[in-house]
């Protein structure tokens, strides 16, 4: 990053002044303010921040950040985000997608820039439908959704975004709610933190083609029994009351009661989010209820080499020619002259 | 001295056309490599044509296995690697079988007579060993019987080699017998391999070893009593040349437009045959500020290079058709957004994987027109391996200054083809204009990106990372200047007008096109990319028999110069030529009236002077 100290910035220094057009009441709403807090709590100026798109609902994302921004063409924003960074590593890249756009259309993209690690934070809005083509089944509704394309019953078995993008060792994986602003400023700055692919997976409503997508979790009266925010060092400890935890009983999570059983809150599990191995942030990334709450919260930040770091590395070492280094390829190893 | 050598004859020929053919791991694209290599220092002009199969290594001994390099080097000036071959050096029966229909009558074939055992007859389709005492297939020409294996055994026989590292030398052999019979400097090729082996001292000493071999083989066997003599060419213009393939020079072509315009250059490509070698040479030139990305597939290649050109990189992508089809929904949104970058298309056979390592020309209608929506850009085409440089760095030129993406059409036989080049000293290559803006100084209101110069209509070039510049780009129809999202109907039918207009004003770019012949007469040949060769050759022979026959090659194809429609009716006929099924020829006829008609020939090969000879006759004769 450039050296500039940190400017003064408001969330609406991030604004721009085209009209918002997501439906009323869409989720996104909450993730645009949180996200634009965030960058605001952070310092870096918009000038240095690029927003970039795919196609979708979320996609029309970068048009309201007052950052460069490029809504692309459907699944593809990883690959542009890649170029991107490689020949300017000094801007800090934002990936706004969502479950069609990442998972379906662009999965190979998706998969390889958690492998190449390259260092954008990358937004999975997951509303588990296709909104903007109004209302057919995405890679993560769940089996037997009745849509305008599953009239039967969907039966493509879902993916979960955070389990595939462990498969492609991702070094960052955070799942939030959009309407949870807390976590959200948490998970967002600690994802522009990271230095590599920060996976945030956002789960999204869609009231009008899918209301309801995370009722179970994410409804205010249900959350705190439906979820478990991890953080690094904390016990895994929820509920309405504060009273359940979550135990590790060899690879398999447990859900109990504090003073039950003999069990105390030194019995919960404590997370460790630096943890190279990736075992456990698969335990945590397939918890889901009704048994188990779901996580919320950075469930990983681990260290791994940054791509375009390693590309600039190459060329430094590479050295820089000159204008005569040119002309010497030009001429090549083998020429000869005519007088 | 003995008798041979005193009544040996030597013969002096103007040009000559040598086909090395044998299995795919006989390293006949090295052997010819390197006699073109010892030609062109010989002085000669020369033109290549490797001709190998798509498979790496199919089973030795068959016709799928057979791996050619054919070339033509002259005393005179030349465009083509020639139509028939006066001689064919045969590995083995395959290839014997595969490129006898080459040979000229009375042509010379020499073969490794040991490959030619029962069972790879057999293999290569021959009924029985066609050189056998008694057969007649060959009688029409002149047959040199060499042992190959048995000779390359010979002269390694003090070496440690194992006997498969030895038969593996015997392309080394029949390289040094050609030298001889063609008086060929062998010093040339000794430092060749000593270079080139400098690592591996023991085939080194091998390939040195059997080289001289096959050399002193033709000097002191009785076999060969004729030697001949290609004298140099009359010297060209004065300068520094090279030997340069097509692929090399598109990477070269761009590097100097890199630097020329002190842009970095930026590659996202992803594999893909004939087009590999481009992103294979340009990611050993990281020292002259070239990045190169391989994408996981010709989508992201295509996105990654869009998302550089954002970055104010020089940014290219190289791919060949099928990666054309793919790149296709990008390439509009390269179109939408107005940024520079230059596509290479090294084309292949189609349609589908087609012949992957054979020449066509058949994807300029899909260069022109392979998107959705009115997508105008700029199409430009290479004509031979040298001029892909100047091809390359004029795409790279327009691509900025009018921020615009190019495409640029090469092929396989350009790719793979060499010939001599008179290497330019960058300084003098025509300057590039960039648009670029690095301040926002003009737009005290906010930034508008699409503001347009009043002649190119070339927007803005922003330089990322700037406060005030920050912008939004996207796929969705724009309001003029504002950029902002429209879709309003007048506004779409303004901005498509202005995408039009921006690419049809890249004429007054074109120097008056140049024609080869009269300007005016019974019959105008009209090419572009890899034809030109044959096309010039075939109306300049025709000149010389007295018809009256011109020529005309296309550089840009889109936008079509603009004195075609004064040219043309200043002929009697137009003749267009293509390896496709007439996709010129469609266009031409789109936009112009003419009297005239294509020839069209798609056989994955180069076309041939003598069909084109024949085809400049019928249209002379209607």
């Amino acid at each position: 990053m450039t050296t500039q100290p940190p400017r003064k910035l408001k969330p609406k220094d991030f604004a721009t002044d085209q009209d918002v057009r997501w439906c009323p009441g869409c989720g996104d709403y909450a993730i645009l303010a949180g996200v634009q807090r965030s960058l605001a709590q952070q310092g870096i100026p918009p000038e240095k921040i690029a927003f970039i798109s795919g196609i979708g609902c979320s996609s029309r994302f970068p048009y309201y950040m007052a950052t460069y921004g490029f809504h692309t063409i459907h699944g593809r924003a990883p690959a542009f985000a890649t170029g991107l960074k490689i020949v300017q590593p000094d801007m800090q890249v934002w990936v706004i997608t969502g479950d069609g756009d990442a998972l379906s259309i662009g999965g190979n993209h998706f998969i390889h820039l958690l492998r190449r690690n390259v260092d954008v934070n990358l937004l999975l809005f997951n509303n588990r439908i296709y909104g903007l083509t109004k209302g057919q089944y995405s890679p993560t509704s769940e089996v037997g959704k009745v849509t305008k394309s599953s009239p039967l019953g969907s039966i493509d078995a879902p993916f979960k975004p955070l389990q595939l993008a462990i498969g492609a060792n991702a070094g960052f994986l955070a799942r939030v709610i959009d309407v949870d602003a807390k976590v959200m400023s948490e998970v967002t700055a600690a994802a522009s933190a990271y230095r590599g692919t920060s996976f945030v997976e956002v789960l999204q409503n869609c009231n009008i083609f899918n209301d309801g997508a995370w009722e179970d979790i994410a409804a205010k009266h249900v959350r705190a029994a439906a979820t478990v925010h991890v953080q690094h060092d904390q016990p895994m400890i929820f509920g309405t009351e504060k009273n359940k935890g979550v135990r590790l009983v060899g690879l398999t999570p447990q859900v109990f009661t504090i003073g039950e059983d003999g069990l105390t809150a030194a019995d919960a599990w404590v997370h460790d989010a630096y943890d190279p191995d990736l075992t456990r942030a698969l335990v945590l990334a397939r918890m889901e209820g009704p048994e188990l709450p779901t996580v919320v919260g950075v469930l990983r930040q681990v260290e791994r080499p940054v791509f375009e770091t390693e590309v600039r590395a190459q060329a430094a070492a590479a050295g820089t020619g000159s204008a005569s280094d040119l002309q010497a390829l030009l001429v090549g190893r083998r020429s000869w002259t005519v007088d | 001295m003995n008798l041979q050598q005193t009544s040996r004859r030597s013969e002096k020929l103007e040009s000559v056309v040598i086909r090395f053919a044998g299995d795919s791991g006989d390293g006949m694209q090295l052997t010819g490599g390197q006699f073109t290599l010892a030609s062109v220092l010989a002085g000669n002009d020369v033109a290549t044509f490797p001709d190998y199969p798509a498979e790496i290594r199919a089973p030795t001994g068959t016709l799928a296995g057979v791996s050619g390099y054919q070339l033509h080097f002259s005393s005179s000036e030349i465009f083509t690697p020639g139509d028939s071959v006066d001689v064919l050096v045969a590995m083995n029966p395959a290839a014997l079988a595969k490129n006898l229909p080459f040979l000229r009558e009375n042509g010379l074939l020499i073969v490794n007579s040991d490959a030619f055992t029962s069972k790879l007859v057999k293999m290569a389709g021959f009924e029985s060993n066609p050189l056998d005492e008694g057969d007649t297939s060959l009688e029409r020409y002149q047959v040199f019987p060499v042992d190959l294996n048995r000779l390359t055994r010979d002269a390694l026989v003090d070496t440690d080699l194992s006997s498969k590292e030895v038969d593996r030398c015997k392309n080394f052999f029949a390289l040094g017998l050609m030298c001889w019979l063609y008086e060929r400097d062998l010093s040339v090729l000794v430092e060749e391999v000593e270079t080139q082996f400098r690592k591996k001292p023991r085939y080194m000493n091998a390939n040195l070893l059997v080289l001289n071999g096959g050399y002193n083989y033709g000097e002191n066997s009785a076999q060969f009593m004729t030697r001949y003599e290609v004298p140099a060419a009359k010297a060209g213009v004065p300068g520094t040349y090279r030997n340069l393939q097509g692929n090399e020079a598109i990477g070269l072509g761009l590097i100097a437009a890199a630097h020329r315009s002190n842009k970095p250059l930026f590659l996202g490509s992803y594999p893909i045959t004939p087009a590999s070698d481009i992103l294979h040479f340009l990611s050993q030139q990281k020292a002259l500020d070239v990045l190169t990305f391989q994408a996981e597939d010709e989508i992201a290649a295509m996105c990654a290079t869009i998302a550089a050109a954002w970055g104010n990189q020089l940014a290219v992508t190289t791919t060949s058709g099928p990666g054309m089809a793919l790149k296709g929904e990008a390439i509009g949104l390269a179109v939408m957004t107005e940024l520079p970058m230059v596509i290479v298309n090294v084309q292949r056979g189609g349609p589908s994987t087609g012949l992957p390592t054979k020449t066509e020309q058949s994807d300029l209608l899909q260069a022109l027109y392979g998107r959705n929506g009115e997508s105008p850009l700029p199409v430009l085409a290479a004509r031979s391996p040298g001029d892909a440089f100047e091809a390359a760095y004029e795409a790279a030129r327009i691509a900025m200054k009018y921020m615009v993406p190019v495409i640029l059409l090469s092929d396989g036989f350009i790719a793979n083809g060499a010939e001599p080049w008179r290497v330019p000293d960058v300084a003098d290559l025509p300057e590039i204009a960039v648009n670029e803006l690095d301040n926002a100084d003009d737009f005290p209101d906010g930034f508008h990106p699409y503001t347009r110069d009043p002649v190119t209509l070339a927007r803005p070039w922003p330089k990322l990372g700037t406060p005030g510049l920050e912008h939004r780009l996207g796929g969705i129809e724009k309001w003029d200047i504002t950029g902002h999202i429209s879709y309003d109907p007048e506004n779409h039918q303004h901005m498509t007008d202005q995408r039009q207009a921006r690419v049809d004003g890249i004429t007054r770019e074109m120097p008056p096109s140049e024609i080869t012949g009269d300007a005016s007469g019974d019959v105008l040949v009209v090419s572009w990319g890899s034809t030109y060769g044959a096309c010039l050759t075939a109306t300049r022979l025709m000149r010389k028999e007295g018809h009256s026959v011109s020529h005309l090659h296309l550089r840009w194809l889109n936008p079509l110069p603009a004195d075609l429609a004064e040219i043309f009716p200043r002929f009697g006929s137009i003749l267009v030529p293509e390896i496709n099924n007439g996709q010129l020829y469609t266009v031409l006829r789109s936009k112009l009236n003419f009297v005239g008609r294509p020839y069209n020939r798609v056989a994955g090969v180069p076309l041939q002077i003598d069909d084109l000879k024949a085809e400049i006759a019928k249209s002379l004769a209607s």
